[in-house]
């Protein structure tokens, strides 16, 4: 009995052989038969099967959506590593591309994730939908833990699937009118988002750039930090802190500078700070940790990279009261809007574990791992520099930003691949200020990384 | 305390109607502090009031306050109440429990969803129907589905949705910028195509009489209607998408609840395959509400005017958009679609439909048209004549009811209330118990059957 029987009591009626014919024929294909004559025709008629046309709707795509330059950067490196693996059946590839965590999730944070599931077969532990800002407990404890003494309450906070989703959301409330600025380089989901949401123009292959977006070129010259002075103004300020890619974590004194500059012209900051617990200095962790940024700025932050959640999916989005629009409407009131009717809530099984990872022993357990991958990153920083490289990030992210000069970064990332069957992610996917670096990205079980930095030397000595 | 179904989501943010705030804003200029330079998007200035359903839950809310002792019965948001089966919820504390261990433990998936669930929905759902496994994306539920819909769609695209129907369809073309300005006058957004859909219609559109728009969003079984468009319309449906080359966005998310032989699936009709997206939910099928777990499908033949095919950027979109749907929850999917979770969830499903029966049964024999209810876990009951919000108030003050007022779901749902068949049959038994008393008091205020002859006592 198939599946669907009993789904339902009726039969499904199978999608038939009918098929209607294409309304529109190419023009110059006709059914015709040859006339028949003695004369030697010159006749081009001839009888041709009527041609199978693909049906096309009459729905013109989305101008916004061709601007876009091949797939998402990601995809794209697991596609050439399935393309590598094809090649090499036998190759023990490393991932240090995609920034994929690797460790098993703390126990304390499954188990009240295995436990939530359970309940949700009992009649007083089942839930039906949440609350689509996230759930109370869960709200307060990021707040607590998190923004404590920065003036952000569990109402300021907005729980989610994850930054990328984040993203999107913050996107379809800004609108296809505003223009934004981003660092070069920059995770690619900013820049994407925004092609897709109309805000820029076609993308400029001389300079690898979409028309209509600032880009704010971070480079070891200055120290990862834009030259503010040179920026022109835009209504959004994408900025991500410690970097992905590059790794750098700005100080307090350039993240006053960035409010500042943003209060000044009356900009909203998008400040990523999915890697603010790798921070091994006293930077800061939150751009909230800046007198005035709650005027200026968003706060976006993800449990990824802290807890293995990369594929259990949990985040959040802080958007402060104090924040508005030009004509004093709360940001806040309409991100509440679109959280309402374009999301339903993160998983109450994910958040579940996200108030788990914030108990005291959560939070132990992620410093653990948190610990263990810039162990990772130490030893891949330790590696680079031995080789001879110039090498940044690593000492405050999950990120290693190794300079190739002279090289395109593809190359060297194929190269790489090809000689050493590790995946890396090429710089300039970035953006062009990524040209002539490859992120390593230090998340992978110890044995690999190390087996990695054995091949790295072995086979990538200058 | 209080048995109740409150559902808690409460907007956190003071929900003043928009030219209220503007307003005190205005006022208070120099009382508030910054305010940045950046204009608020005009397409979320256009939004009437609060979605739907928050607002019913602020009604709740307020009503609760009100009468403290009062024991609240919601049949208004449709949202589960029965535990899930625990076949399905063990299965997803295992693979919670794997996540701790090296051979278990799993980091990104695919964004399009695990292959496996993808193959099991294709087979579950859409068996002889063609669909393959890489036309299936899973998703977090049909809602963030229906956005991302709309951002692949884009703001230049027209858009036609029945009337009354599932608000998230026009409030997301609202926020993209697909429509105009509403109208209170018509009380509808401007540049959107109504297709009427009433008891005198056999809930289905007059096509003949419907303008050609890019998309036709369409729900079947219909929320709020509950009513399941036959094979005849949806051929219909698919003809006329057809002719006009547009794309029919099919919502079947309530496909578990149909009694007859309706269609469970636009491709069952002949030709959908070419004109249709189809998105649906494991929500209300399997009690996923607050789990979070759908899925759209998007035929491979599916083209754009200028041939390119509306699969590829909608991949582009989830792998540039969202992450995927939670690992667990995935694996819970999976569970779901085995044999004997599909019996689980069966069992469950005619849970509901048993509560939905009460309730048809209460309001007919209380002399009221009832419409719906037979393959669907909604009821559309008629009140010739009376506003549905004040319906929805006067049923609330006087039972403790909430309900959802058919003009939530567009002018074509005025003189309606959608009852939701969701919720403890002691609750429904009891909601059932307290509406025959309130009917047979005769002191309500809006009349059956449009009949002349009020009950209204003074």
């Amino acid at each position: 009995m198939t599946l669907t029987h009993q789904l339902s009591s009726s039969m499904l009626s199978s999608s038939s052989s009918s098929f209607f014919a294409p309304l529109n024929l190419h023009p110059g294909t006709r059914n015709a038969s040859l006339p028949v004559t003695k004369r030697v025709s010159t006749c081009k008629c001839v009888a041709t099967p009527q041609e199978q046309i693909a049906y096309k709707t009459n729905v013109s795509r989305n101008s916004n959506m061709s601007k876009l330059q091949a797939g998402y950067l990601f995809p794209e490196i697991a596609r050439r590593r399935g393309a590598h693996l094809q090649k090499y059946p036998d190759a023990q590839i490393i991932s240090l591309g995609i920034g994929d965590t690797t460790e098993p999730i703390p126990e304390v944070i499954t188990a009240a994730m295995a436990k939530r599931a359970y309940d949700l077969s009992t009649l007083e532990g089942y839930s039906g939908y949440g609350a689509e800002q996230g759930e109370k407990p869960l709200r307060a404890a990021i707040a607590k833990t998190y923004y404590s003494g920065l003036g952000i309450g569990e109402e300021d906070i907005f729980v989610s699937d994850g930054a990328k989703c984040d993203i999107s959301r913050l996107q379809i409330l800004f609108g296809s009118n505003i223009t934004i600025a981003v660092q070069d380089p920059s995770y690619p989901a900013y820049v994407d988002s925004g092609v897709i949401m109309g805000q820029t123009g076609q993308f400029n292959t001389d300079v690898q750039k979409y028309g209509n977006i600032e880009y704010m070129r971070c480079n070891p010259e200055n120290g990862f930090f834009p030259d503010l002075s040179s920026v022109g103004r835009t209504d959004v300020i994408f900025f991500c802190s410690p970097n992905n890619p590059t790794g750098a974590s700005a100080t307090r004194e350039q993240l006053t500078q960035l409010v500042q500059f943003a209060k000044k012209n009356g900009s909203i900051i998008v400040y990523d700070s999915a890697y603010a617990m790798y921070i091994s200095d006293d930077n800061p962790r939150s751009i909230f940790e800046i007198p005035g940024a709650e005027e200026v700025a968003i706060e976006t932050s993800s449990f990824s990279k802290y807890a293995g959640f990369t594929g259990v999916r949990l985040g959040w989005t802080v958007v402060p009261k104090q924040l508005l629009f030009s004509d004093g409407f709360p940001v806040a009131k309409d991100f509440n809007r679109i959280v309402c009717t374009c999301f339903n809530g993160a998983s109450n099984l994910s958040q579940a574990g996200g108030l788990a990872c914030l108990s005291p022993e959560g939070l132990e357990a992620m410093q653990k791992v948190i610990g263990f991958y810039k162990e990772n990153t130490e030893i891949i920083i330790e590696t680079f520099t031995s080789l001879g490289y110039s090498v940044y990030g690593g000492r405050n992210a999950p990120y290693v930003w190794v300079h190739f000069p002279g090289r395109s970064s593809w190359d060297m990332f194929a190269e790489i691949l090809e000689k050493t069957h590790v995946v890396t992610t090429p710089g300039s996917g970035f953006g062009p200020g990524g040209e002539g670096f490859v992120r390593v990205s230090a998340f992978g079980h110890r044995e690999n990384i190390l087996e990695a930095c054995r091949r790295f030397k072995q086979l990538l000595s200058k | 305390m209080f048995n109740v179904t409150l559902s808690s989501s409460v907007p956190c943010v003071n929900p003043l109607p928009p030219e209220n705030v503007k307003a005190r804003a205005d006022s208070q200029t120099k009382e508030l502090g910054h305010c940045t330079k950046v204009s608020r998007n005009v397409n979320l200035e256009k939004l009437k009031n609060g979605y739907l359903f928050p607002e019913i839950s602020i009604r709740e809310l307020q009503h609760f306050e009100k009468h403290p002792s009062a024991k609240l019965i919601s049949l208004g948001i449709g949202d589960t109440t029965v535990p899930i089966p625990e076949l399905i919820t063990s299965h997803m504390s295992n693979y919670a429990r794997g996540l701790s261990t090296a051979a278990g433990y799993r980091g990104y998936g695919l964004e399009q969803g695990n292959e496996i669930l993808r193959k099991a929905i294709a087979d579950t759902f859409y068996k002889n129907l063609k669909v393959k496994s890489n036309e299936v994306f899973v998703s977090d539920g049909a809602q963030s589905d229906i956005s991302r819909l709309q951002l692949l769609l884009g703001s230049n695209v027209t858009i036609a949705v029945q009337d009354p129907t599932f608000p998230a369809y026009i409030d997301s073309g609202v926020i993209i910028g697909q429509t105009n300005h509403y109208s209170e006058a018509t009380q509808k957004y401007q540049n959107v195509v109504y297709m009427p859909c009433g008891p005198k219609s056999n809930f289905f559109p007059n096509l003949a009489m419907t303008p050609r728009t890019d998309v036709i969003f369409f729900c079947s079984p219909n929320n709020p209607t509950g009513y399941a468009a036959s094979r005849k319309q949806l051929q219909q449906l698919v003809d006329f998408a057809k002719s006009n080359g547009s794309i029919i966005v099919f919502d079947s998310a309530y496909a578990a609840f149909i009694k007859d032989d309706s269609p469970r699936s636009i491709f069952e009709i002949p030709g959908a395959r070419e004109v249709a997206i189809e998105i649906s939910s494991f929500s209300k099928f399997a009690g996923f509400t607050g789990v979070r777990l759908g899925w759209t499908v998007i035929p491979e033949k599916l083209s754009y005017s200028n041939g390119f095919p509306v699969i590829n950027d909608f991949r582009r979109i989830v792998t540039t958009t969202f992450n995927g749907a939670s690992n667990i929850v995935q694996a819970g999917g999976l569970a779901c679609l085995s044999s004997a979770g599909l019996k689980d969830l069966r069992a469950v499903i005619n849970y509901y439909k048993e509560n939905v029966k009460i309730l048809v049964d209460t309001f007919a024999s209380a002399g009221f048209n009832v419409y719906g209810g037979e393959n669907a876990p909604y009821l559309w009951v008629h009140f010739p004549g009376s506003k549905s919000w004040d319906v929805f108030a006067e049923i609330l003050e006087n039972t403790h009811i909430t309900t959802v007022p058919g003009s939530g779901f567009g002018p074509g749902g005025e003189e309606y209330l959608r009852i939701s068949g969701f919720g403890h049959r002691e609750n429904i038994l009891e909601a059932s118990k307290r509406l025959q008393s309130f009917f047979n008091r005769g002191k309500q205020h809006f009349h059956l059957n449009g009949s002349s002859t009020s009950q209204e006592l003074n």
